[in-house]
């Protein structure tokens, strides 16, 4: 199909505004007699609350009220548990969320304890220093490994140990292969924590009209609907009195999908004082109040036969889900179910256990567990590559699930609560492809030979993985011609960066005939859409993309059937083109659209019964399960071997993602994710002591990669359509950032064969691998 | 990440200031670039009751030869200013080759030498360069004046040699000499990072190719930047071949220095670091020196 937009290149319909700043962010949010909050946060990992003084904070000038659990009353009651375990057979799962502020006892460093309103928030700042907590500090439980033992404090004492969940899934018998296979290996792999770094901060600005009676909330989430509807139910409204909105959001990644509890805090001190209420989260309090991700440990064994065809996988893991667990088991399951990646597993045993620990609260961020599954499968890979004489390339064609096994069931649950089931693929292409743009063979055998004469150690990687997008429940559209001739779009799912102003447009303009400037889309305000879930695991173009296509469709065959009408022509021959219909091969025969609208919504006269006005359509689309993405991540790096410092040569990223949307686009998610994947792999790792400080809160320590540490990233798409939906899409919003550990530490490995390092943890640093170096040594 | 309160100056005049400094003292920071200082302020780190804006104060703004020969800076000149000024290139190489190593470029247009100096942070580039360019600085207060040699002034941890009424006025530094040679390196882990170490030399071959005079200059290593004084004493008197060199980055890193750990680097990484990177501006350095022979 030759198609006028879809597809193409497209520059983006929100950048204008973004360019000029003139987009409005949620400090942008001003209103005459705004108060400011400031949070009071635990300077302890676990302790206990004896006693809260607020009697000089009160006494501050400019200082409006402060609170604690005690003043909250009745709010200060556990949060939703936002996501429910799916029902695996034998499934042990304890819900813990948090109160607003901490009653009692503080479980992590950073959470709330106590909040002053304040008329500025310097004001409001100053008045913390005035609260006077009286603490009594308990040992903390920071390791995940010994967070089980007898000895481990317990995070939550209700419960017997510090045990949050486990979880067991096999297909076939693993046990019964292993003895027949040619080679078993078995290796332990560490995964630490990272957090998400938003350029842009949480916050939320709540304002009560007393005389309306109605509630506006701007908030950074990537769930407004659901927060609205948590809101209108926490603070005895209707949903209907209730308007949130997210406005442009400087990167979402995950952790802003949660309801926190400022989020729940500062609507309900806006309606209790009658005046608007600012809190805008600063980087230091991002750092331990917003969610993290990533501990992981696991314990895991290959086996394969003598061709280096997987027979089995065995993994036993652990994950820390921090102090409370709201949103259940979606990271683990994530890293349950990826692990398996492209390939074909025939018998595969996964066990988990989530703990409790000391520490800021674990959710999904970019990747969302799946980091995990893909370092161990393809480190696996890696090590059996060396015992068998096998090229990374060779052992992964040997294993791709065929194309002619699609779809293919892999008969685990995934967390979409369905049996994790590959749609569709094409695996052989896609590394084949990057091993040709990066020139895998010639490095290996010319280049990489010469450079080591001269002295320089380079390496090359290249690694395979999947991404399960585009889940469901469902995500709606409504779509309208004005008399203007302006088209607009409205969607409940939020926006971060993701380019939604251009790809829907783009789909929308391609059904009407109009230019892709010309649809105006509204996403994230519930009072232009209230129905839908949210923008999380890669699912945006995948359900709301499709909700748009539709109704587009349905709009389409409106503006036909009332232009043959008009046009006196048959709908087969008329022509959407330039925001009119025109009679095929007689263009001067037109009406623009903006005319049929207005025709399409009478003042006077009567209409058919039946007749719905305007042209407007709403549809939902529920995909029947996700859809899988997949990639291939290729690098040439150079190591310094003295300092261990690693230098980027080049980075490939073959991705199918099925049809493509606006490939520039979908280039600038590749690129992003690769950056926050060279991050998660080399830079940024969140260090805590054995009390559960947190020892590097601020960006000097903490260290995010900068543009000058991104290399230029090559990139190729190929398309293999998904059969789930009519675009045949895929989600590529964490793509990028999913392999880049496995990438490192293959690459890594294969610049320094001299110093017989196995890197089978993440995140490295040079730091890290001079010990590994010298740990080999000795 | 707000800033406790304070009372806030921006004197027009050198003599206000120190009359501000005398009055203050102890309860003053003075605020030039601010590159430093103000992060501190907002994590309250640092909570002066008193901000000394030195900005407006022209007379703390220039480059020039003295008539001395030697290179006068005035401490608020921005340092993206030293990085661009040919009397800075003529004068003083080193110095305008490690600027670029100093955090970023818009950092660079606000940051002054004056202020890294005066902070003092053992982990930056112009004190330890300091040393290795055998700078004097000028120290001012309402009733005297004092010149202090930079190996005097660096005592520990962001502590100098300055007195709470005094301000830091000026840096002397004396001519590169004309068979002096010259390196700077560093090793961070992002472009515009403090440095894991870095290292400064400047050499000075006779005309026989013995090594007269030989500064190295470490940062990030200890409380304070510093001279890898054994180093530097294994190379005078010596024609410097490749294995002394590497005799004298061997001393540096473990004689000269007893580095601590942090959360990004080992002390055992730390004096790997320092000898190869102390290795590496040596070799710089005497090349050049040769090539000026």
């Amino acid at each position: 199909m030759s198609t006028r937009y879809f597809g193409k290149p497209i520059r983006r319909n929100e950048d204008e505004r973004l360019l000029k700043g003139q987009a409005l962010f949620i400090d942008d949010v001003h209103h005459p007699g705004m108060l400011h909050v400031a949070f009071l946060r635990s300077p302890y990992a676990h302790a206990l609350i004896r006693n809260i003084d607020i009697s000089s904070a009160l006494e501050r000038t400019g200082v409006v009220a402060v609170y604690t659990a005690k003043e909250l009353g009745d709010l200060c009651t556990p949060g939703p548990l936002i996501v429910p375990p799916p029902p695996i057979e034998g499934i042990i799962f304890h819900t813990r969320t948090q109160t607003p502020l901490a009653v009692d006892k503080v479980r992590y460093v950073g959470e709330a304890v106590a909040f002053v309103v304040a008329e500025t928030r310097y004001i409001a700042e100053d008045a913390l220093e005035d609260i006077y907590v009286d603490y009594e500090p308990l040992e903390a439980t920071v390791d995940i490994e010994t967070a089980q033992s007898q000895k481990a404090p317990l995070v939550h004492e209700d419960l017997p140990s510090n045990l949050a969940a486990h979880v067991i899934q096999q297909k076939g018998n693993y046990k019964s292969v292993r003895d027949q296979a040619a080679l078993v290996l078995k290796r332990r792999f560490y995964y630490d924590r990272g957090t998400a770094a938003a350029m842009e901060n949480r916050g939320v600005v709540a304002q009560w009209d007393g005389k309306a009676h109605r509630l506006t909330v701007w908030d950074t989430t990537q769930a407004p609907i659901p927060v609205r509807n948590a809101l209108a139910s926490l603070l005895g409204l209707s949903e209907s009195q209730v308007r949130v909105i997210a406005p442009f959001i400087g990167g979402g990644f995950g952790p802003k999908i949660m309801f926190y509890p400022d989020e729940l805090l500062i609507p309900w001190i806006s309606m209790r004082h009658n005046r608007p209420v600012k809190w805008i989260e600063d980087r230091q309090e991002n750092f331990v109040a917003t969610t993290h991700e990533r501990g992981q440990v696991h314990d895991a064994e290959i086996a394969l036969d003598e061709n280096g065809c997987i027979l089995g996988v065995h993994d036993i893991f652990l994950h820390d889900t921090g102090a409370y667990d709201p949103y259940g088991l979606t990271i683990p399951i994530n890293s349950q179910c990826t692990l398996l990646g492209p390939y074909k597993v025939p018998n595969y045993y996964s066990e988990f256990q989530v703990v409790f620990t000391n520490k800021p609260i674990v959710t999904p961020y970019r990747g969302a567990g799946r980091q995990h599954g893909t370092f161990v499968m393809e480190r696996l890979l890696d090590v059996a590559a060396t015992e068998l004489n096998l090229d990374a390339v060779e052992i992964r064609r040997r294993n791709f699930i065929p194309p002619d096994d699609f779809p293919h069931d892999h008969k685990i649950m995934y967390q979409d609560f369905s049996s994790l089931t590959y749609d569709s693929g094409n695996y052989i292409p896609t590394i084949e492809k990057a091993a040709e743009i990066i020139g895998y063979n010639s490095f290996i055998e010319e280049e990489q030979p010469e450079l080591r004469k001269k002295g320089r150690f380079c390496g090359i990687g290249i690694v395979s993985y999947v991404e399960g997008t585009g889940i469901g429940p469902y995500e709606g559209a409504r779509i309208t011609i004005e008399p203007g001739g302006t088209v607009s779009l409205a969607t409940g799912i939020g926006t971060q960066g993701q380019g939604h102003f251009t790809s829907f447009a783009q789909i929308v303009a391609e059904h009407l005939g109009v230019d892709v400037a010309s649809v105006r889309v509204v996403t994230g305000d519930t009072d232009a859409f209230h129905w839908g879930t949210g923008t999380f695991a890669s699912r945006g173009a995948v359900v709301a993309g499709n909700a748009c296509n539709e109704a587009a469709q349905k709009v389409r065959e409106k503006v036909l059937k009332m232009a043959g009408e008009e046009l006196e022509a048959a709908e087969k021959d008329l022509v959407l083109e330039d925001g009119f219909v025109h009679v095929v091969g007689v263009p001067q025969r037109r009406i623009a659209l903006g005319e049929l609208a207005r025709r399409a919504n009478p003042l006077r006269g009567s209409v058919k019964p039946g007749t719905e006005p305007g042209l407007e359509s709403t549809v939902y689309f529920g995909p029947e399960r996700g859809a899988t993405a997949n990639g291939v991540h290729a690098m040439i790096v150079e190591v310094d071997p003295q300092t261990l410092m690693v230098e980027i040569k080049r980075y490939v990223v073959v991705h199918d993602c099925g049809t493509v949307i606006n490939p520039m686009i979908l280039e600038g998610q590749m690129h992003g994710g690769v950056a926050q994947g060279i991050g998660n792999a080399f830079y940024e790792q969140l260090m805590f002591d054995d009390q559960g400080q947190l020892l590097n809160a601020s960006f000097m320590d903490y260290l995010l990669p900068t543009a000058s540490d991104i290399p230029p990233i090559e990139t190729a798409h190929l398309e293999t359509p998904s059969p789930l939906n009519p675009l045949g899409v895929k989600g590529a919003g964490e793509a990028g950032a999913i392999p880049v550990g496995a990438l490192f530490a293959q690459a890594i490995e294969n610049a320094l064969p001299d110093f017989d390092i196995e890197i089978n943890e993440m995140p490295l640093s040079p730091n890290r691998l001079f010990e590994l170096i010298v740990e080999k040594r000795v | 990440m707000k800033p406790a309160s304070f009372k806030y100056y921006a004197p027009e005049t050198l003599d206000e200031v120190l009359e501000l400094l005398v009055a203050h003292g102890m309860d003053a920071n003075l605020l030039a670039g601010g590159q430093s200082l103000v992060p501190m302020m907002n994590f309250r780190l640092a909570q002066p009751v008193v901000l000394i804006d030195i900005n407006k104060i022209k007379s703390l703004d220039f480059v020039s030869e003295h008539e001395t020969g030697h290179l006068r800076c005035g401490a608020v000149t921005r340092q993206s200013t030293i990085e661009k000024h040919a009397d800075v290139q003529k004068l003083a190489p080193l110095l305008q080759e490690t600027m670029p190593f100093i955090a970023h470029s818009p950092i660079r247009n606000r940051g002054t030498i004056g202020g890294s100096i005066a902070h003092a942070d053992p982990a930056a580039e112009l004190p330890a360069l300091m040393l290795v360019l055998e700078a004097r600085f000028k120290l001012i207060s309402a009733s005297r004046e004092r010149w202090v040699d930079a190996s005097d002034f660096f005592i520990d941890l962001f502590m100098t040699d300055r007195e709470p009424e005094e301000l830091l006025a000026e840096i002397s530094i004396p001519p590169m000499k004309k068979h002096a040679g010259w390196a700077f390196d560093e090793i961070s882990r992002r472009s515009g990072d403090f440095a894991l170490v870095g290292a400064g030399a400047n050499v000075h071959l006779d005309p026989d190719g013995t090594c007269s005079e030989a500064k190295i200059g470490l940062m990030s290593v200890g409380a304070t930047p510093m001279l890898a004084d054994h180093a530097m004493q294994l190379l005078i008197g010596q024609k410097p071949s490749e294995t002394l060199i590497k005799e004298a980055a061997e001393t540096a890193a473990h004689q000269d220095i007893d580095p601590g750990s942090d959360l990004h680097a080992s002390a055992a990484y730390r004096k790997q670091l320092t000898r190869v990177l102390t290795e590496r501006v040596l070799q710089k350095a005497f090349n050049r020196a040769r090539k000026r022979n």
